[in-house]
Order: C-alpha cells, then structure tokens, then sequence
C-alpha cells in the first residue's frame, strides 16, 4: 500500500514538474520572438534594483497597507516552499515529517512560523477578495478585465486560501496523532496555531483522524502542483518573472527615449550626402518603429508576461482617469494575448499584428507619454515604451498621423518651431 | 531689455556664463514670452552673463519625437548641436522642461553634451548662493500657493524639491494637491498631444487638473513649463475661477519678490 502512494506521488511530481517546464519553454519562446536588446550594462545597479524593486517590493509601499498585505503573501508564498520540499521528501520516500528528528526543537520553530505565514496568507487574500469583489476598487471593477482576468485572480485567492486552511488542517489532525502516540507520527513540540484548534477533531477515532489528515496532506500537495502548473497560465506569473525584470529594468532617466541609430545614420548621409557615398550597402532596408511582437524587444514581452493586471499604472493614467481609449495595463494585456497567438502560429503568418488586430490607434493617440504608468508599476513594467515604438511605425512607415501632427511637422521643418511663425521673429519677444 | 545672442559674444571674442535656451514655446507664445522676459530680468538683474541663440535656436525636435517622427526629431537635433558645439556651449539654462529632457538626455548619444538645468534649479542655486535674495513679507506671504509638477521635469528627471524649495522662499502657504510628486496628474500636453485635438473621453486631461488644483483653494498656481501653463490656464478658466486663481511660472512669480527689484 505505501508503495502505490509513493509510485502516485512520484507521478504526480514527474507529470507537475514535466508541464510546467514545456510551458516555461513555452514562454520563453515567446518572449524570445522580440528583437534582441543588451541589457546587461551595470549590473551592480541592476542587483540593486533586484533586491530593492523585486525582494523589497519598494514600488508596492507606496500604499502602505496593501504592501504589507502583499508582503505577508509573498513571504509566506516563498518561506512555507520550505515544508514542500518536506513533504516531496516524506512523498517519495515514504516517510512522514522527515526533518522532525533532524532538527529536532528548530523542527517546531519552524513549523511554528509556517503557521503563522499560512494565517496571516488567508486573511491578506481574504482581504484582496473583498477589495475586489465587495469594495470594488476602481482598477479592479474595469472593463479592462472582463471576462477570463477577472475570474483568474479570483481563482488564485481562493486557491492561496484553501491551500493555507489544507496546510493548517493537515497540522490540526497531525498534532492530535502525535499527542495519542499513533505510529508513524514522530512527536514534535505543539503546532503554535493549530494546537488551540485540537477540539475540531478531538471526538474523532484515530484511523478517521488518520484520514483527515491524509486527505488534507495529499490534497494540499496535489493542489501545490495544480498551481504551479496554473501559474504559468495567469497573471500570477508575476511571482517569477518580476524579477529578471527588476534586473533589466531600464536604468535611464524615465524622460529619455531610445534612440534611433538606423535613421541617425539616415540623417547623417541627408546633412552630409559625401558620407553616403562610402556606407556599406544595406542588404534589408531596415524597419522603423513595431508594428507587431517581433518588431518590439525582449524585455517589452518580458514586460507582458511580468504583468498581475494589477492596473495601477492605469488608475495613474492621465488618459484613463479622463475616460481615453487607451489603457496602459490593456497596452501589456493585449501585447501578451499577441505574443501567445504568435507562439502558437511556429513562424506562419495569421495576417494579423499587434496595431490595429489588439492595439488600436486611438489608443496610441491618447497618450501624454507622462510616465505616470512607468512610475507606478511595481515590477518594473513599461507600458510607454511599447507605446512609442508603435508610434514611431505609424508615422514612419505608414504616415498615418493626425491632421494637426502633420502641420506639426512641416512647420518644425520650415519654421523650426512647431506652430507657423517665422523663425525670423524668434528673438521677437526679446523687444515686445 | 538688453539680451546678447551667443554670436554677439562669438564676435567680441567672449564666453557668457551661460545660455538661456528659450524654446519655441518661450519665444512665440504670448502667454510664455511673459515668462521667458521674466526669466532674463532675473539673470539681468543677478549679474548673470547670459546669451541667447536668437535667430539660431531650433525647435529641439521634443514634439516631433513624442509624436513618432524619429527623422525629423534626429534631424533637429543633428542641427541644433552643430550650433552649439560650434559655439562650445558647455552650460544652458531652460524654462521649458521638454527642451530640458531633450537637450540633456537625449542630444549627447547624438553628440551633444552639455550641463543643462532647468530654470527652477538654477533659481534654487541662485537663491541658495544668495544672488537673489527674496524680500520679507513679499506679495506672497502668507498666500496659498500649490505646485504642479510637469511630467518632464517630475517623473522623466525626478525633480521635485527644487521648485519647492524656490516657492519656500516666499513665506507663502504652499498646499499640495492630492496627486502630487511622484503621483502628478499630467496637464495633458505632452507626448505632442499639445499639437492635435484630444482623443475622445469623459472629460479632458487639463479640466481634471483645473479643477484638482482650484480645489486646493490655493490663489496661485506655479507651474514651471510653458505648456502646462497654457492647460492649467484653460483648466481654471473651466472651472470659471480665472479672476481669483492666478496660474503664474516661478520665474514670474519670483521677478518681483527679489531684494533690488526696481519695478516695484
């Protein structure tokens, strides 16, 4: 009999770890069809930005009490993985509590903390779950997330807190064994928590209490699987890859865009035509701007996979909070909803892209280029610069502008400024 | 008013202290030229040596870039550095944010480098050098003034405390709206959106900081870029409160507080 539970937890563990590596690859095949980018300039800076931005959740304190909130979960997401690899341990071989002997008074320490995580994870996403179902915080009741996101973030509060209360009911069961000498449970010191919950199942005789415990450990490491293979599906992503993208967040001043050194090269040859005459002859003439995945880089779709549809960036945005079209957190949704067609197509074409099919032009529109949403993100994410590469295509391989924008430009080129005055009278105000 | 251009200098054989770059905004526009002679009072007034480019400055190509047109941008900028690095400006001084992002960010990967401070730090230095000294119980004292903070000189170059601490000069009552800092509510002006009509919506960008700003019930709003001063102007006058509440630059706002001010 032990040895069918273990053969089905080595199963079970083989088939959870098998899926969620293809689709890991999966992924980064994905982010992998953006243009290459290097981003490894400076690392001690970008170290930094790990520790401070990722571990340090420093965007997250700018509302203090969700941040804490959210610490609870992240540290208790992180700290009680410890009692996984027990229980894998304990799954494989056969054993129960196997480290409970090793270490002996640090065992129920331990344990004592995980408790104490596990409580304070189901009350923190018990708290998220009213925000968004009964308070209905602007950024969580809108349209940008009907439907599938909606629901998805649901799933995974609920799914934290029926694996913490399986955790703690698991413990509950456990510590009552311990205490009536039932074989194969090595006594610990007392559970700190779940040692007050004992009268639950006080009445029950030791097999049923066997079995609850069973139950709750088999479902509560199933459920553990389960969700590590949900994760790489949802928003819920953002616990892995917040963190190389706090590593290659951008380091420069939020004002300065990318340069272009395709067209510098371009208005090099305009302004000194002597010059062209010796380039190298370009084989493809290069594309300006993106107009799909593949035109945007790396670190734009490891933006898009990062993103928890948190939508802070656009409860700051000047354009959403004035009922624009544009959306910043849409901007990532739609990127990654793209990303995941492309994969899906292995290199055909479906006539499709990212403008116009996802992003529309109204929404390019509508952006200040504020960096209101830059700022916000609390896991480095840049919905701008998505924005103006997409722009940049508009304008400069389709010359699809506004009216008023093409004025802009000729009277830049004529006139030197951007309204039609004459440069003549630049100096005017100095006399006036 | 006496203002040299860099090639009056060039031509004497001299070097200002520095180059007050107006911008097209600060040159053409009615409204900002107000601020741009307010500006040059002062660096008159302190002893500055200070040139302009006149005739030679160009649009820095912020606008242009914004909106997605790389080749104009690249080429404004391929012109005004030349400008520049012939005349081996080394330090310039601007009212306007976006020229101050542009020239300082974004013109030295294209070959211009320079030392570029936007006109409320080099207010800040010059108080904090005691050049301009600020006269007790000015018009200001005690009056509610609140900041707004411009995307480009805010969140794009992280300054915020340097016009504070400008405005703190006056003795005034400075209240700060609820988005502030870090957390600014954009006027709505940029990304060249000055330029073309606003995309539908509810309401627009500049109306909604009007009215966050008039409801600080301050009497005075300073801003520090000539754009968000034409949208927050628009923005009061929505809100029908243009004869009360005052949107005035810091430069406007600090010509007339200065010790040795004539015009008072």
């Amino acid at each position: 009999m032990q040895i069918v539970s273990q053969l089905l937890f080595l199963v079970a563990l083989g088939a959870a770890v098998y899926f969620f590596s293809r689709r890991a690859a999966g992924i980064r095949r994905n982010i992998l069809l953006g243009r290459d980018i290097d981003l490894n300039d400076q690392p001690a800076l970008r170290w930094k930005n790990l520790f401070l931005l990722a571990f340090g959740q420093k965007k997250m304190f700018r509302n203090p009490l969700v941040a804490v909130l959210h610490f609870f979960v992240y540290a208790g997401f992180v700290i009680i993985n410890l009692e996984i690899l027990e229980i894998i341990i304990d799954g494989l071989a056969g054993t129960h509590r196997i480290f409970a002997p090793v270490l002996g008074p640090v065992y129920g320490v331990l344990i004592g903390c995980f408790e104490i995580l596990a409580v304070l994870v189901a009350v923190s996403c018990a708290i998220f779950l009213v925000r968004r179902n009964i308070l209905k915080l602007k950024r969580f009741i809108s349209k940008d997330l009907d439907g599938w996101p909606r629901s998805d973030a649901n799933y995974i509060l609920v799914t934290e807190i029926v694996l913490m209360l399986l955790f703690l009911t698991m413990n509950t069961a456990d510590g009552i064994l311990q205490s009536r000498g039932v074989p194969h449970y090595p006594v610990t010191d007392p559970f700190w928590i779940t040692q007050h919950f004992a009268g639950i199942f006080n009445d029950l005789s030791d097999s049923a209490l066997t079995g609850v415990e069973r139950a709750a450990w088999w479902l509560h490491i199933l459920g553990v699987l389960a969700f590590l293979n949900y994760l790489p599906w949802s928003k819920h992503l953002h616990i892995i890859l917040a963190f190389p993208n706090a590593y290659y967040a951008s380091l420069k001043p939020k004002g300065k865009m990318d340069n272009m050194p395709e067209i510098q090269q371009e208005v090099l040859y305009a302004m000194q035509p002597e010059l062209a005459a010796n380039a190298a002859p370009g084989d493809t003439p290069p594309k300006f701007g993106a107009k799909d995945v593949h035109d945007l880089t790396w670190k734009n779709l490891l933006d898009a996979f990062a993103c928890t549809e948190c939508g802070r960036c656009s409860a700051a945005c000047p354009a959403t909070q004035t009922g624009k079209a544009l959306s910043p957190r849409l901007i990532m949704m739609k990127t990654r909803d793209r990303a995941e067609e492309t994969g899906k197509l292995n290199g055909e074409t479906d006539n499709k892209s990212l403008l116009r099919d996802y992003i529309t032009e109204e929404e390019l529109r509508a952006c200040t280029s504020c960096n209101a949403c830059v700022e916000e993100c609390p896991v480095s994410i840049n919905p701008l610069d998505i924005i103006l590469q997409m722009r940049r295509h508009l304008i400069m391989e389709e010359s699809s502008a506004p009216q008023e924008w093409n004025m802009m430009f000729s009277n830049i080129e004529n006139n030197m400024a951007p309204w039609k005055f004459s440069p003549d009278d630049r100096d005017a105000w100095i006399n006036s | 008013m006496q203002i040299k251009t860099m090639a009056e200098y060039f031509a004497n054989g001299e070097t200002p202290e520095v180059l007050f770059w107006v911008g097209c905004a600060g040159s053409f526009d009615q409204r900002a030229q107000k601020i741009t002679r307010a500006f040059a009072e002062i660096l008159t007034k302190t002893g500055i040596q200070f040139a302009v480019l006149g005739k030679e400055e160009a649009c820095t190509g912020d606008p242009a870039r914004r909106a997605g047109n790389e080749f104009l941008f690249q080429m404004m900028a391929y012109n005004n550095i030349q400008v520049l690095n012939n005349y081996g400006v080394k330090k310039i001084v601007t009212a306007c944010p976006h020229c101050f992002n542009t020239i300082k960010n974004e013109y030295p990967e294209l070959g211009g480098s320079y030392e570029v401070i936007h006109h409320t730090t080099f207010l800040q230095q010059l108080i904090d050098g005691g050049r301009i000294k600020i006269k007790e119980g000015g018009s200001f004292k005690g009056k509610k003034i609140t900041y707004h903070d411009s995307c480009y000189l805010g969140r794009a170059n992280d300054i915020y405390e340097a016009p504070r601490a400008v405005l703190e000069t006056l003795d005034a009552d400075l209240v700060e709206m609820k988005r502030c800092k870090s957390k600014g509510l954009c006027c709505g002006a940029g990304g060249a959106q000055m330029f073309k009509e606003e995309e539908k919506g509810a309401t627009r960008v500049n109306f909604e900081r009007g009215r966050e700003a008039v409801d600080t019930g301050a009497s005075v709003i300073a801003a520090n870029c000539p754009f968000c001063m034409t949208m927050l102007t628009d923005g009061v006058k929505e809100q029908g409160k243009e004869d009360t509440v005052k949107v005035l630059d810091i430069a406007e706002i600090i010509v007339g507080e200065m010790i040795g001010d004539k015009t008072v």
